[in-house]
């Protein structure tokens, strides 16, 4: 597909690995560019909110007049993915974040944040997921959360071979991972979402 | 070390590591665009956190009071870390001595998601920095130029951070070493492969390291800054000399209104290419910190000469 075609994903750039989801982005064959500002939504035909940490996000998000035009646009169908903080983001309903602390919504999913502890049992294993062909993917997990409950319209794609914690789901145009794809040369999850982006549009 | 809630359904996974340069690395790139703060009590953490920290610096004095007080500085109280892990769910970090291998010993064991090999406190060793491999827990370590940034990635960091003169309240050391560092960085990237060998020879860093910046125009970990920054425009300036975020120290904690000025400084280092922004988050902070002219500062008190 020319360049021009290639679908415009926007990153959340408030916080967090912007860098590294635009350059899997670029990989899998979207442009990216940065989004900071409520007018910088409307040109976007997806979203990748980036690893980071969620409680800073959230803030900066407050302050910056961004939540409420996020959720009306995921709420009526503006693909997004999000790793680890923004898995975050995207949940419905959050466990263990700080008091008063939102999320964007989205997937209808309970979210423990710091579900796998501290930075000292951070680790990377091989993961496999549901629907994905090829090996399994390297998956790095930092401080991540987990889905501790999911509804009946989430696809569950992957859990953790030890703890057996659901890890990646998605729910229509909504796709979310406790570990980060960007973090690897493995493009495969970005390849996920820019086609679910192309096929939403 | 125990890597993740047993009670789940699965048997151990062979696949899986803890302590990775991936893991390590990794965890700073979440801190990117951020603001690191020290705080030296629970309350202060919870300040920080609920101004936007990405993380917090448990330490028991700040620069300026190490600078005002004298003495040797060491780690940390385990208790007071404890207490401020218990306060706040960022990430806390915690300072070593250079050399101290044993006080990281103790920060690991503790669980703090990061040490910081810190100038700032009084060096333990003036031959050795710590062997940073042999930890699970990632290092970050100051440095006033690239050489010296690359050894420390010889030795495991997994963050650097430009040093700058901490405690001071002044920014000019932390934009010459910012300054440094990148052009050091564009200077190598010019050149050919065959004179990297004495580019390594010259910087006195490993030939491996010194081939990988040359070849991708910048370091492989995450380059914060340190040391002075005191304001939002402060912040502003050093992410726009290519810092991935910034430590702030003194400079919240010694200044007229903590809350209000660690929010705006949190702000300014989002926005940082947007003037507008940071003007509009620079009204009505109060009192900055006062500061140190670095010509003021008596010999052995300026702290970026420690390590080397």
């Amino acid at each position: 597909m020319p360049y021009s075609q290639a679908p415009l994903i926007g990153v959340l750039a408030l916080q967090g690995d912007v860098r590294e989801h635009v350059r899997a982005l670029d990989e899998a064959g979207a442009r990216a560019t940065l989004v900071r500002r409520p007018d910088e939504l409307e040109s976007v035909d997806g979203l990748v909110i980036p690893g980071g940490e969620s409680t800073t996000l959230w803030r900066l998000a407050t302050a910056f007049d961004m939540m409420e035009p996020l959720r009306k646009m995921l709420s009526t169908g503006l693909p997004a993915f999000g790793s680890c903080a923004g898995m975050i983001m995207l949940a419905d309903r959050l466990v263990d974040g700080v008091p008063g602390q939102q999320t964007f919504g989205g997937i209808d999913m309970t979210v423990r944040r710091n579900a796998f502890g501290r930075q000292v049992d951070s680790f990377e294993s091989d993961i496999s997921l549901t629907s994905m062909a090829g090996p399994p993917l390297r998956a790095v997990f930092i401080r991540a959360p987990w889905v501790e409950q999911a509804g009946d319209e989430v696809e569950i794609l992957g859990a953790d071979e030890r703890a057996g914690r659901i890890v990646a789901v998605r729910q229509g145009p909504l796709l979310a991972t406790s570990f980060h794809p960007e973090l690897t040369s493995d493009p495969r999850i970005h390849e996920l979402f820019v086609d679910i982006v192309k096929g939403s549009t | 070390m125990s890597t993740v809630d047993s009670a789940g359904s699965s048997s151990p996974d062979p696949t899986a590591a803890t302590g990775t340069a991936r893991v390590k690395r990794g965890m700073a790139e979440m801190l990117k665009g951020g603001v690191i703060m020290d705080v030296v009590t629970p309350e202060q953490a919870k300040i920080a956190e609920d101004a936007g920290a990405v993380a917090v610096m448990a330490l028991e004095r700040v620069p300026a009071d190490i600078r005002a007080q004298g003495g040797v500085a060491r780690m940390s109280d385990p208790d007071m870390i404890d207490g401020i892990i218990e306060a706040v769910s960022i990430p806390v970090m915690a300072k070593a001595r250079i050399g101290h291998f044993a006080e990281a010993q103790v920060l690991q064991a503790i669980g703090v998601d990061y040490i910081d090999e810190s100038e700032v406190l009084t060096p333990a060793d003036e031959a050795h920095h710590i062997d940073k491999w042999k930890f699970t827990v990632p290092f970050v370590c100051g440095a006033t130029n690239l050489g010296e940034a690359l050894r420390r990635l010889g030795e495991g960091a997994a963050m650097i951070r430009s040093k700058g003169e901490a405690g001071t309240g002044n920014v000019v050391e932390a934009t010459r070493h910012m300054r440094q560092i990148r052009g050091e960085i564009a200077r190598l990237a010019t050149l050919p492969a065959d004179e990297l060998f004495a580019a390594a020879k010259d910087l006195r860093a490993p030939y491996e390291i010194v081939a990988e910046v040359a070849a991708a125009g910048r370091l492989p970990v995450v380059l914060f800054t340190a040391g002075g920054i005191a304001t939002p425009a402060d912040a502003a300036m050093m992410m726009q000399l290519g810092a991935d975020g910034v430590f702030v120290g003194s400079g919240i904690f010694k200044s007229g209104d903590p809350a209000k000025r660690a929010a705006a400084i949190v702000k300014a280092t989002t926005f940082h290419d947007d003037p507008e922004m940071v003007a509009k988050v620079s009204r009505g902070l109060g009192e900055p910190m006062v500061g140190i002219n670095l010509d003021d500062l008596p010999d052995g008190q300026h702290y970026a000469s420690r390590g080397w």
